[in-house]
């Protein structure tokens, strides 16, 4: 009986710890109320926690309070790195959420194994299916972020019917598994087979498509814990991992959406394999260049600038003289706006991040329609790291292979001025018509340095 | 089909359209503390991972949820923490004199 109450406890609690989650998310919609988005999930996530502590059925507490203290160990290093280190760190927190759940699924199949219905298999089957691919799947993000995979796409002739003949392989397992659960020997081949095909669903995909790859992997994982929580019937598991999922899945439309692109196209379209071999050198085409002091005296002259930011800077680790720049420009009265491409950089919202690092101001970063109906009154259009999406081509050429995407309309602006460190074509090797226009400048060299120069060219002009 | 089954799909799809309408809402600019706290609340698979350990089963189910333990805590500690940090360094332009 008091086993029953203290059961009823722990459920209330877990109804309290939901409604702190939706809270949560819901007051992420505005920088001000943010903060307190963040509390309301961490009182969810304590209270679910603390009141799990109490369930009846735990025996022994010694070896979990070991692993909840190696996991707070690991766990504070990892939400201590640096901004520039977030997209891989999501990548790896992608996989340690979709490895728990796999983990979980996999010892309960092993525990409940020979009574399975057919239907509470094919549940276990699938969760474990989804989370094990998940997981690879993000080891290999998380390594092609960090670079110590080849971040372009690995591709080979008829690597989408290999890698979904895997996926139906591992499916048809399962099948078997949901007629003869007792077949304990061929479940971890169907765990293997998952993971084989999570590494092969993302090396194929590329640097400039990782923002979505990230989205989708993150809505993959919330998923695999939506499923646990309907093959242990809990229900906490299912909010969380919807809204999880729901999050990632948002987020992949939007990416998706802002390169044009449909979800196939991203996972079995692989960027590179079109552009490499198209078109190289076409015709000698002229760009102007200049100087860091010349480019400091046109930016001085002008009353409005809008600084485009990609992935570039974020690797150039250029955000802080960014700032120097920014409040150089600003002092001088000079109206400073960042125009922020949905995809710029490596995941969904990574430049907003690094910008505010920098203690950029967040009213001073303009989404990209917003932005786009101010470039034409806007005198310097300033290019830090960023390519495709600034790319025109995309507007009016039909056979780029970024037409239609939409970009930031720099070349509306009266200058433009692109730091670049030489004329190679971007990740996409996609050629940038924008390089060659009558109003635009070249600025080459690393974007740190260079903005470091515009910068020290701006004090010493105030100087003397 | 299990009522567990059903019952659970009414609360997964009202969550998921819970989710479509709180996520879509949140401005882009916090796009990417968004998904390190969705991340940090996913971590709550840590409570199915306890029960499996403390349970004491088999041998191999300790083990298993041992290691879940470890890995979503961390994932929720680890969420929580930079998402906090993220959140921290969205500041307004201080109106000084404009």
């Amino acid at each position: 009986m008091t086993g029953l109450v203290t059961q009823q406890l722990i459920d209330s609690t877990y109804i309290i710890a939901v409604v702190g989650f939706v809270l949560s998310l819901k007051w992420l919609s505005s920088p001000v109320s943010a903060k307190y988005g963040v509390l309301a999930g961490e009182i969810a996530a304590a209270l679910a926690v603390g009141a799990t502590l109490f369930n009846p059925e735990l025996v022994q507490y010694k070896w979990i309070l070991v692993a909840l203290i190696i996991g707070a160990g690991v766990g504070i290093p990892l939400g201590m790195v640096h901004m520039t280190a977030v997209p891989q760190r999501t990548a790896l927190s992608h996989a340690l959420g979709a490895l728990s759940a796999a983990l979980i699924g996999i010892a309960e199949y092993y525990v409940a194994a020979p009574n399975l219905s057919k239907f509470s298999m094919g549940e276990i089957g699938l969760e474990v299916i989804i989370g094990s691919l998940t997981f690879t799947g993000s080891v290999i993000a998380a390594g092609k972020l960090q670079e110590i995979l080849p971040q372009r796409p690995i591709t080979y002739r008829g690597q989408n019917i290999v890698s979904l003949s895997i996926l139906g392989a591992a499916l048809a397992i399962m099948i078997v598994l949901m007629f003869h659960p007792e077949y304990t020997h061929l479940f971890p081949v169907m765990v293997v087979v998952a993971a084989i095909f999570g590494v092969m669903l993302v090396t194929p995909i590329g640097g400039a498509d990782m923002p979505t790859v990230i989205s989708l992997l993150n809505s993959y994982a919330g998923f695999s814990a939506a499923l646990l929580g309907f093959v242990l019937n809990s229900k906490v598991l299912v909010v969380a991992g919807a809204l999880d999922g729901s999050s990632g899945f948002i987020l992949s439309v939007i990416m998706c959406k802002a390169m044009n692109r449909s979800f196939t196209n991203v996972m079995f379209g692989a960027f590179g394999q079109v552009q490499t071999s198209g078109k190289a050198v076409t015709e000698e085409k002229t760009v102007r260049s200049a100087t860091a002091e010349e480019a400091a005296a046109i930016l001085s002259a002008a009353n409005k600038v809008a600084i485009v930011p990609g992935y570039g800077m974020a690797v150039a680790q250029a955000q802080h003289k960014v700032r120097e720049l920014y409040d150089a420009l600003t002092k001088k009265g000079i109206d400073v706006r960042f125009g922020i491409h949905p995809v710029a950089g490596r995941m969904p919202g990574h430049m907003n991040v690094l910008l505010a690092e920098a203690d950029i101001p967040y009213d001073r970063l303009i989404e990209m329609e917003d932005m786009n109906s101010d470039l034409p009154q806007t005198d310097v259009a300033l290019i830090i790291g960023a390519n495709d999406v600034t790319n025109p081509a995309a507007r009016s050429d039909t056979s780029s292979p970024i037409y239609g995407m939409p970009i930031l309309d720099v070349d509306k602006a009266r200058t433009v001025m692109v730091i670049k460190r030489s004329m190679n074509p971007g990740f996409a090797g996609i050629d940038n018509p924008l390089y060659y226009l009558d109003n635009t400048l070249m600025l080459f060299g690393d974007a740190k340095k260079f903005v470091g120069d515009i910068v020290r060219e701006l004090a010493g002009g105030q100087g003397g | 089909m299990p009522s567990d089954f059903l019952s659970n799909l009414y609360v997964f799809i009202l969550a998921g359209f819970i989710g479509f309408e709180v996520i879509k809402r949140v401005s882009p600019l916090l796009h990417t503390p968004l998904m390190s706290l969705t991340n940090a609340l996913d971590a709550i698979v840590v409570i199915a991972a306890i029960i499996i350990a403390g349970r004491h089963e088999t041998t191999l189910s300790v083990t298993l949820g041992l290691i879940a333990v470890a890995a979503s805590f961390s994932n929720m500690v680890g969420g929580f923490l930079i998402t906090d940090r993220m959140l921290r360094m969205f500041k307004t332009g201080k109106p000084k004199k404009s």
